[in-house]
């Protein structure tokens, strides 16, 4: 039995289920003390190796224990350091890869925004002293920490209870948010961050944006690296040390010590006070700090200097046993014959690395510091300052102050009058600081260096004063950190140094790569996959740069680390898709007449984001029979089609039908009220962009439609011309989708309901013409009407205010009830269209397709420009043998070709020439009016080639089919009058 | 035949809002009112005669409901009036700014049933926005009397700050959303579900 309760701290009042077994534990602690507590070693497997790992750390750098959790707190992967323990957990330890639940998802996301002046980043002393003061200036603030309550890496010293009763009041303070169990896991442009929330089951995605961050992340220890490092028992000495403080759980009886600045030191002694016998307790360093040592001399330890682990030995759990103690020399290599020191417990701790991802997102480089044995950021950005131990300051009282400085600063910089960003001349190694614009930040180097110089740990660590590393400085004046990654001797086998624990990967791997003759950390990291694990090489990344440095011969600064790119920490899908998901994913736009549809049983297309009705089963039709029987309404008696969706713009001022004249083919200022006309807009390489009939209005505004699914581009396309090229025309446009339903009634016996819910309009063929627009009354509501028609049939497009569209198409339905109106939708519509050979934009076109090639020169003018039109002149648009808009008859008058089959001459076959494509099938249905299939496609110089037969493939089957005129039905023209 | 019923209007989130801070404001009468960004000025003093308020500045709404006038761009302006009829109002503003043949460049449309009106209320109503609006609704930042075009989720709307700190605003937080139609309903059960959210965030989802 290895790992208990020292009694120190709470007792266990809950259970939880590891790996099927019941183990004890106090409700809110990290899953991972309990384990230890309950001497569980063994937690997961490698991914690579199925070595047993166990608890090596605590908080979010954990590169050993990962679990997969059900209950109340489920998640497919997570460090055993980041969940927290409660009744009915479920935990189970991972070989390396998470396993979603069976029936997902298992947690709730949700989404939002948030904003203040100050974000502080970090809830430690330096942290929550930051947020104090900004809250003091009276700014807006956002505190952010991982843990479940706040303190920091100084979390079970003596500032308990500042920290709690301080996040407390900036809880309930106005205008603060102190969010705890929350990661800020990305930086972005102009001061948005990502963070995520943890609640239980849920997680919350805040997306704050933020006027100045406060950085006060707090650093992550690291170890070093040496053979059979990654046995169970073997953990970060800081970590041992505050599951002993903030816990009351002793993870070793029997513990030995390898470091190689004091703080290590200091964990020793928190380890023998929490009742640890303390084994050994090897400092890498020649020299160690005075207060330290005589700390530890108190207790009746020694600290054997320049020595440190070469090696761990495994016991009969697979977990350590003992260490083997060598002198070493300052670059690892150890020296001279090792001594076997039995324990249960090795507690290693190569330094502190700051945690420095969101800074280096906000724009700081990382250099080198060789008095902190680590990297620390530089050149932040104005609207980012660094604290704390993220900064270098070991000392918490150090870090607080800073803090606090730091926070006041930001704040009044935040509230203050906007000032231009200074010139980057003067951002000095410490940017932030130097080129701060208002009120004077803090100077963070002056306060890092009394730090490194004046704390020389007097008084902590004494008898009476409990021993507690954030309280010590990390380099003290007479023994500062040394940098130690790796520890290796002659018989040292590099295969089982291992340096990332997540992914398996070895000193022997560093040097493999190396010896490839990668020499780039980031090519290393690819080659090695360090740093790729869950934990994104929190604990192991500096260890990677450090031995890369030592193979290479290189500085850290040459070498450098890997980019900390976003997110810090794994978020969930569910989190990131929030509340869009299901019937939220998008916006399902709906006519006013959806209700009908929906009563009625219609079958629906999306068309963009629009919910569209594509036909009306009945009984047990098909789509194919459905279809036939909608078409012979709409070509021998009555059938309507709501067609709400048609993009409508209005264009009006002084200059409306010249800016029109200018953007359409054809003519359109003199186009007289009252009056319709087709009209084509291509773009400006000649292209068609859309097509649609132009009415003009009574009072002299043009109401433009447009394809449903291109009122926005149609829109967008007129604010570019009439803003950017043509500023001096008096137009506006203005959307109008929403504003009108439209019923239109289709049909040789349309008239005839016309005139039952019209009865004030005279809808004569004499008083109402084609393409004429009338103003009046169509069952009992003001509307437009429009003598238009997409099918060739005689039409009434009945346009009303939208709030009027359900009572007006049900009125149509019940005054054409006796004529046996029938509803008919997509589906329908473009079999209708396409029998006349009309075209629709995105079947027909593709953005590579002119009028010309579309047959469609009669809708251009010649009397005038129009945008696109120099370009149908240019060699290639006006060659011959561009594709061309035909129809097809397939040989077979019962095969409907598939829409995008291939056209090629010759019939395709063993000995065959190879085909090349000479075209495409755009359209293709069977018809009623017809009895037989058709289609309409673009076939290379099609319009000489009618009365051709030509293949269409698609997928292993060639269909013969014959070249047509595209127009198949009353070619004349004849029935659009009824 | 049938003689065709008094028809009955309806509104684009009907039914959807029941028992919630979040109301419609059904039918108003909204007219989209154009000019030459640089004619603004000029344009305000002709149309304050008839709408009895200025026309307002960048991110700003005047007048108190009959009508108001909302910003919506550099020199374009969103009228809403919950007494008049579109086209009463369309016809008032044409003519106070002269016409077609006026000397300004001025367009007006009537567009009354382009978009509905909800009203979100209550203490709760910026935490359920921030649910879906990437815009600081902070009183600091966005009083009462202040209107912007922004999105909601995946909805383009205007929204419009009528109630809280502000020159007019009373002491309960409200905003007035104007969404296109079709996306009405959509916007309606978003934000009805999104209230939902921040409801269990509030009896303490939290462990």
């Amino acid at each position: 039995m290895t790992g208990r309760r020292t009694g120190a701290g709470p007792v266990p009042d809950t259970w939880i289920l590891f790996d099927g077994g019941e183990v004890p534990a106090v409700a809110g602690e990290p899953v991972s003390a309990a384990l230890l507590a309950a001497g569980v070693r063994t937690v997961c497997r490698g991914i690579r190796t199925g070595r047993p790992r166990g608890v090596v750390g605590i908080g979010t750098g954990e590169p050993g224990a990962q679990v997969r959790t059900e209950g109340p707190d489920p998640r497919p992967m997570a460090p055993a350091t980041r969940v927290e323990a409660r009744e009915g957990l479920r935990v189970s330890g991972l070989a390396g890869y998470g396993r979603l639940p069976e029936q997902a998802p298992a947690r709730g996301g949700d989404a939002r925004w948030a904003h203040c002046d100050v974000l502080v980043v970090g809830a430690g002393p330096a942290g929550i002293a930051a947020a104090d003061a900004a809250r003091a200036e009276g700014a807006r603030v956002i505190i952010a920490d991982e843990a479940p309550e706040p303190g920091g890496d100084a979390r079970g010293g003596g500032r308990d209870a500042w920290a709690a009763a301080t996040w407390r009041a900036l809880a309930r303070a106005p205008d603060v948010r102190a969010l705890a169990r929350t990661t800020v896991t990305g930086h972005y442009d102009h001061g948005e961050h990502a963070a995520l929330e943890r609640r239980g089951r849920d997680d919350l995605l805040w997306r704050i944006r933020a006027r100045r961050t406060v950085l006060a992340t707090g650093s992550t220890e690291r170890p070093f690296a040496f053979q059979d490092d990654d046995l169970p028992g073997v953990m970060l000495a800081g970590a041992a040390a505050a599951y002993v403080r903030r816990h009351g759980v002793l993870p070793g009886e029997r513990a030995v010590v390898a470091g190689c600045h004091d703080e290590a030191l200091w964990a020793a002694a928190a380890l023998h006070d929490g009742g640890a016998r303390i084994a050994a307790v090897a400092d890498a360093r020649p020299r160690t700090g005075s207060a330290a040592r005589e700390a530890l001399r108190r207790r009746g330890v020694e600290v054997r200097t320049a020595t440190s682990v070469l090696r761990a030995e495994a016991g009969a759990d697979g977990g350590v046993a003992a260490a083997l103690l060598a002198p070493v020399g300052p670059d690892g290599a150890a020296r001279g014959e090792p001594v076997r020191v039995p324990c249960d417990l090795l507690a290693v701790s190569g330094g502190h690395d700051p945690a420095a991802p969101l800074a280096v997102q906000a724009g700081a480089r990382l250099r080198w510091s060789a008095p902190h044995a680590a990297f620390l950021p530089e050149g932040l950005p104005p609207t980012t300052v660094c604290v704390g131990a993220a900064a270098g300051t070991r000392d918490a009282g150090a870090a607080e102050e800073e803090g606090r400085a730091a926070g006041a600063a930001a704040a009044r910089a935040a509230l203050g009058p906007p000032v231009a960003p200074p010139d980057p001349v003067h951002t000095g190694p410490l940017g932030p600081l130097a080129g701060a614009p208002v009120g004077g930040l803090p100077d963070v180097m002056r306060s890092r260096g009394a730090s490194a110089q004046g704390h020389g740990g007097e008084g902590v660590g004494g008898p009476a004063a409990p021993a507690t590393p954030a309280a010590s400085s990390g380099s003290e004046a007479d023994a500062p950190a040394m940098a130690l990654f790796c520890v290796t001797g002659p018989g040292t086998d590099a295969a089982r140094v291992y340096v990332d624990l997540q992914r398996d990967a070895a000193l022997s791997d560093i040097r493999a790569a190396i010896a490839a003759g990668m020499d780039s950390i980031e090519l290393i990291k690819r080659h090695t996959t360090i740093g790729t694990g869950p934990d994104q090489g929190r604990t192991c990344g500096t260890v990677a740069s450090g031995i890369t440095a030592h193979l290479l011969g290189r500085t850290m600064d040459e070498v450098g680390g890997t980019t900390p790119r976003p997110p810090y920490a794994p978020v969930p899908f569910t989190a990131l898709a929030g509340r869009a998901r299901g019937d939220l994913i998008d916006p399902l736009r709906r006519t006013p007449m959806q209700p009908w549809h929906e009563a009625h049983g219609a079958v629906y297309e999306d068309v963009g984001q629009w919910r569209r009705a594509r036909y009306y089963p009945r009984g047990r039709e098909d789509m194919h029979a459905a279809v036939l029987r909608e078409c012979t309404a709409a070509r021998t008696g009555v059938a309507a089609l709501d067609a709400s969706t048609l993009g409508k713009i209005v264009v009006a001022g002084r200059d409306a039908g010249t800016f029109l004249d200018r953007l359409y083919t054809g003519n359109l200022s003199t186009l007289k009220p009252g009056r319709c006309r087709y009209g084509l807009l291509c773009t400006a390489d000649g292209m068609v962009l859309d097509d649609g009939v132009i009415a003009r209005l009574p009072d002299g505004a043009y109401l433009v439609s447009t394809t449903s699914g291109n009122a926005e581009t149609v829109l967008d396309h007129m604010e570019e011309w009439s803003q950017t090229e043509w500023p001096e025309l008096c137009v506006h446009v203005f959307n109008a989708t929403d504003a009108w339903a439209v019923v239109s009634l289709v049909g040789p016996r349309s008239r005839d309901v016309m005139r039952r819910l019209a009865p004030g309009m005279d809808v004569s063929q004499e008083a109402f013409r084609f393409m004429d627009l009338r103003e009046g009354e169509v069952a009992g509501v003001r509307a437009r009407v429009l003598r238009v028609s997409f099918t060739g049939e005689l039409t009434f497009e009945v346009n009303v205010p939208s709030w009027y569209g359900l009572a007006v198409w049900e009125a149509a339905m019940d005054a054409g009830a006796d004529l046996g109106i029938t509803p008919y939708g997509t589906e329908t519509m473009h079999v209708l269209r396409a029998e006349k050979g009309f075209i629709v934009v995105g079947h027909e076109t593709d953005g590579s397709v002119t009028p010309l090639d579309l047959g469609m020169d009669w809708a251009l003018s010649r009397t005038k420009d129009f945008v696109g039109k120099r370009s149908l002149r240019r060699p290639d648009t006006a060659r011959g043998d561009r594709p061309q808009l035909v129809g097809l008859l397939p040989e077979d008058p019962g095969t409907v070709l598939a829409e995008g089959a291939q056209l090629i001459g010759g019939a395709p076959g063993p000995g065959a020439p190879r085909a090349r494509s000479q075209g495409w099938v755009t359209s293709s249905y069977d018809s009623a009016a017809l009895g037989r299939s058709f289609a309409l496609g673009l076939l290379r110089s099609g319009r000489a080639r009618h009365g051709e037969v030509v293949h269409a493939v698609h997928l292993d089957t060639a269909v013969p089919v014959r070249v047509a005129d595209p127009v198949f039905y009353d070619r004349e023209g004849s029935r659009k009058d009824g | 035949m049938a003689e065709p019923a008094v028809p009955r209007r309806r509104s684009p989130a009907e039914g959807l809002l029941e028992g919630s801070h979040l109301s419609e404001l059904s039918f108003l009468a909204q007219a989209e009112l154009r000019v030459d960004a640089e004619e603004a000025d000029a344009a305000s003093r002709m149309a304050e005669q008839f709408l009895g308020c200025p026309l307002p500045g960048p991110g700003r709404a005047t007048g108190n409901g009959a009508p108001y006038v909302l910003w919506s761009g550099p020199g374009r302006y969103l009228v809403v009036d919950s007494e008049a009829t579109g086209r009463g109002l369309c016809a008032g503003l044409s003519a106070a700014l002269g016409g077609e043949y006026g000397r300004l460049c001025a367009a007006v449309a009537d567009l009354s049933a382009q978009r509905t009106v909800l009203e979100l209320s209550g203490p709760d109503a910026e935490e359920v926005l921030a649910r879906g609006c990437p815009m600081d609704l902070h009183p600091r930042e966005f009083g009462a009397g202040s209107y912007a075009q922004t999105v909601i989720g995946k909805a383009a709307v205007g929204l419009h700050r009528t109630g809280g700190p502000g020159p007019s605003g009373g002491d309960a937080t409200a905003f007035r959303i104007l969404v296109r139609a079709s996306f009405a309903d959509y916007l309606a059960r978003l934000l009805t579900d999104a209230a939902a959210g921040v409801r269990s965030a509030r009896e303490g989802a939290v462990v």
